[in-house]
């Protein structure tokens, strides 16, 4: 009814091949944009920006960084939580060693520092395959989890071996540390993920991209038809962790404000793991919907059973249910929520008489 | 198909209406307590206790005093499973609905929530946990952590070691949790073994290995230092002391940090665990008038979760002795506002005048249970002094007097420390006791 595309003719091959080809997506996303940029920040409430919101736009940057990797290019990670965490300490040392850099291009840099890392562990991947690359991967997990606990220069020598958050301002705005208002770091947050998701977007839908997607659909064919295999693989790995470093750099610097090694374990890469599997493996707007579901779902059960029963029940009934609702999506829907959403999409243009 | 799209829409529907339900808003006539514990993961075990303490304490004091200067008090738990990112979402919750105090109940959770204190006017009380600089309160206003910091408890266990044969030339393991919590005292006690002359093995234990120490005990074996310290917590505990058992290290000369003292750490070893020794700074056991009170007004009429014969066990004392303080500073914060109701700025000068005589110690029944504590402008630790208790099988039982900590070396580092703390945040608020 409302979403059809009669009348919206095509002229150029740009047109055709625009990622939001029909004009109700433009005007639905140019709305959406304005509401989380012109309305959130000022209606909704510290619980919603601090709790809500901005660790949902960070977890779903994540996600987008290891769905570039497994969901793309067909590299399975669990390395994700310790990737996350260079950046994080990356950023860290960088903010504590040129103070006077602005904090925004330093969480830009510190994705770098976690590209490196994720380039090196990526370097076994040509040889092995599948699971036994996981375990590779889980190898990285294990050992930067051990390097943020025990190198003590990473943290500073500080006695609690903890990082915390300096305050840091743009345009003499506090964005980092206590004193930065939850409005103003949703904002940045915000910021960054939209242009990262920008960037990946643009990587999957061109000549990288694709070649990722032949990758992961068949090597040996891959290789074929000219595709490098060490280096689409390798570049798989470096563009996946520096969205992840940056994530991780998000999540500490303008998120918890302050982190242990507890922040990045094994824990937390099956978290962002999750996500990619219930948004979609292959789908950008996937890792959104998948952060979405994940990270609040918990939240939302809490706060509806939160007055009637008490904490630790609700905690183990929030369990329960998430652990049951994902594998009821995963019978249900195994290309995830975005598949869904396209589902629906198609039904939706040729409504009220969908087949 | 169709059963499938009904699901999902059943579903999309129960979120939303879930979305819809709003947050009570907070009556004006009550004192909201927000309380960050955990029954849940790996340290459910030390927790529960904990939170079933504080949570009886306030209770008793709703059904038999009708709350605090005849106002009730509004408890609400919220879950952290010890993780410092529930704990934060936690305390983003539960600050606007008029929260007055905070006790996190994990030192991770404490070091995220200092720095967020002085802006949301909140103070946080971290009752002998947390990070041990904050005792110096002329540069941390917001944070309390009566009655003792873990530095000063880790000198006054090294005091308690020097007058059980000496320390010089002695060798002591430190076996700890490692996470901010078990290494937090590592700074004191390697400045002390400088200046006292002891060498000092450092055994860090990860929250993975928690429950699988047969090499740290190993190594343990072969090194045998004189005397071994433990800063447990959880299902570290109980494995720790059986290990220990195993590899028949002398119980006498193993020594738990205050968190490594619960009934529950102890009694899977049982008897063969006698006479380990931890530190402690309130009494235990259930032979208080206030807890029987507890017994009578609270557990016996079904409003606690805890069972009736884990109140008395030393973890369900700690929590109750936390909302002793915490109540009493409520009651100081009443008395000098001349409020009633009180919000985050009144409970810091209550816990910041805060006076807890051993005759108002008796007044509220608790004759002889801890230390007279005296919160000063300067000193947010307040009273400092611990003791020595040892496992007989059964119980615990009172094996040393009151132990001072070396407050002349203690001060002057903790002051170092904070302000070390201090010097790289710009705009830090600190203030001036004259």
């Amino acid at each position: 009814m409302f979403y059809r595309e009669n009348g919206q003719f095509k002229t150029s091959y740009a047109a055709d091949q625009a990622v939001f080809p029909i004009l109700q997506d433009r005007i639905a996303l140019a709305a959406l944009l304005f509401v989380l940029f012109v309305v959130v920040p000022f209606t909704f409430s510290d619980f919603w920006l601090n709790s809500v919101l901005t660790p949902t736009l960070i977890f779903a940057l994540a996600a987008i960084g290891l769905n570039l990797l497994t969901g793309y290019a067909g590299q399975l990670s669990l390395g994700t939580g310790g990737f996350m965490g260079c950046g994080a300490y990356a950023c860290y040392k960088l903010t504590t060693i040129f103070p006077d850099v602005n904090i925004i291009i330093l969480i830009f840099l510190s994705g770098i520092f976690a590209a490196a890392i994720g380039f090196i562990f990526g370097l076994p991947s040509l040889r092995i395959k599948g699971f036994y690359l996981a375990i590779a991967t889980l190898a990285s997990q294990f050992f930067l989890e051990w390097a943020f606990g025990r190198v003590a220069w990473l943290y500073n020598y500080n006695a609690s071996g903890a990082i915390e958050v300096p305050t840091r301002t743009l345009f003499e705005l506090p964005i980092t540390g206590p004193t930065a208002t939850s409005a103003t770091r949703y904002l940045v947050v915000l910021a960054i993920v939209l242009v990262l998701t920008f960037v990946a977007s643009n990587l999957v839908h061109g000549r990288i991209g694709r070649a990722w997607m032949a990758v992961r659909d068949m090597d040996i064919a891959a290789e074929l038809i000219g595709i490098r295999l060490l280096r689409t693989k390798l570049l798989a790995f470096t563009i996946s962790s520096y969205f992840c470093g940056v994530a991780g750099a998000m999540m500490v610097f303008l998120w918890l404000g302050a982190a242990e090694v507890e922040s990045f374990d094994i824990n937390h890469s099956f978290l962002i793991l999750f996500m990619v599997i219930i948004g979609g493996l292959g789908s950008i707007i996937g890792c959104f919907m998948g952060a979405i579901f994940i990270w609040n779902l918990p939240i939302l059960l809490r706060s509806t059973f939160g007055g009637l029963i008490d904490a630790a029940t609700v905690e183990h009934i929030s369990f329960m249910i998430v652990g049951a609702l994902i594998i009821f999506f995963l019978i249900v829907e195994p290309h995830g929520l975005a598949r869904l959403w396209q589902i629906a999409k198609e039904k939706l243009r040729l409504w009220p008489f969908p087949y | 198909m169709r059963l499938k799209y009904l699901a999902l829409a059943a579903g999309a529907a129960a979120m939303m209406a879930g979305s819809l339900v709003t947050v009570p808003a907070s009556a004006q006539d009550k004192i909201y307590i927000p309380l960050l514990t955990y029954r849940t993961g790996p340290f459910a075990g030390s927790g529960t206790v904990i939170a079933d303490g504080l949570h009886d304490y306030f209770t008793l004091l709703n059904e038999r005093d009708g709350g605090i200067g005849g106002v009730k008090l509004e408890v609400e738990e919220c879950e952290t499973g010890y993780n410092a990112q529930k704990g934060v979402e936690c305390y983003e919750k539960t600050k606007g609905k008029g929260a007055i105090v905070y006790n996190p109940y994990s030192t991770g959770i404490t070091l995220q929530l200092i720095p967020k204190a002085p802006v949301d006017k909140i103070p946080v009380l971290s009752m002998g946990y947390g990070l041990s600089a904050t005792a110096v309160g002329e540069k941390f206003p917001w944070t309390f952590n009566a009655p003792a910091t873990y530095w000063s408890q880790m000198s006054a266990i090294i005091k308690y070691i020097d007058t059980q044969g000496g320390v010089k030339g002695k060798k002591i393991g430190f076996i700890y949790l490692d996470v901010g919590y078990g290494r937090e005292p590592i700074p004191i006690l390697e400045e002390l073994s400088k200046e006292m002359g002891f060498s000092v093995l450092k055994v860090p234990v990860g929250v993975k290995e928690m429950q699988n120490q047969s090499s740290h005990w190993l190594q343990v074996r072969k090194e045998r230092p004189d005397w071994m310290i433990m800063w447990g917590w959880g299902a570290m505990n109980p494995t720790a002391i059986k290990e220990a058992v195993k590899i028949r290290y002398p119980m006498d000369k193993f020594i738990g940090v205050w968190w490594s003292g619960g009934n529950v750490d102890v009694r899977p070893a049982g008897k063969t665990a006698k006479g380990y020794l931890s530190a402690n700074f309130h009494g235990t056991g259930a032979n208080f008038p206030a807890i029987q009170d507890i017994l009578k007004h609270v557990v016996d009429k079904g409003l606690s979760q805890a069972k009736r014969e884990t109140v008395g066990d030393n973890f369900y004392n700690r929590g109750v002795m936390n909302a002793v303080v915490t109540a009493e500073a409520i009651r100081t914060a009443q008395k000098l506002t001349g409020k009633k109701v009180i919000n985050g700025e009144d409970m810091r000068k209550g816990l910041e005048n805060l006076d807890i005589t051993a005759e108002r110690l008796k007044e509220i029944g608790f004759d002889g249970f801890t230390n007279p504590i005296k919160v000063t402008c300067k000193d947010h630790a307040g009273a400092h002094a611990i003791y020595i208790q040892q496992w007989d099988g059964e119980s615990w039982s009172k094996v040393s007097d009151w132990i001072e900590p070396m407050r002349d070396r203690v001060r002057p580092k903790l002051e170092a420390a904070a302000n070390a703390y201090v010097k790289d945040k710009p705009g830090w608020q600190t203030q001036s006791c004259s």
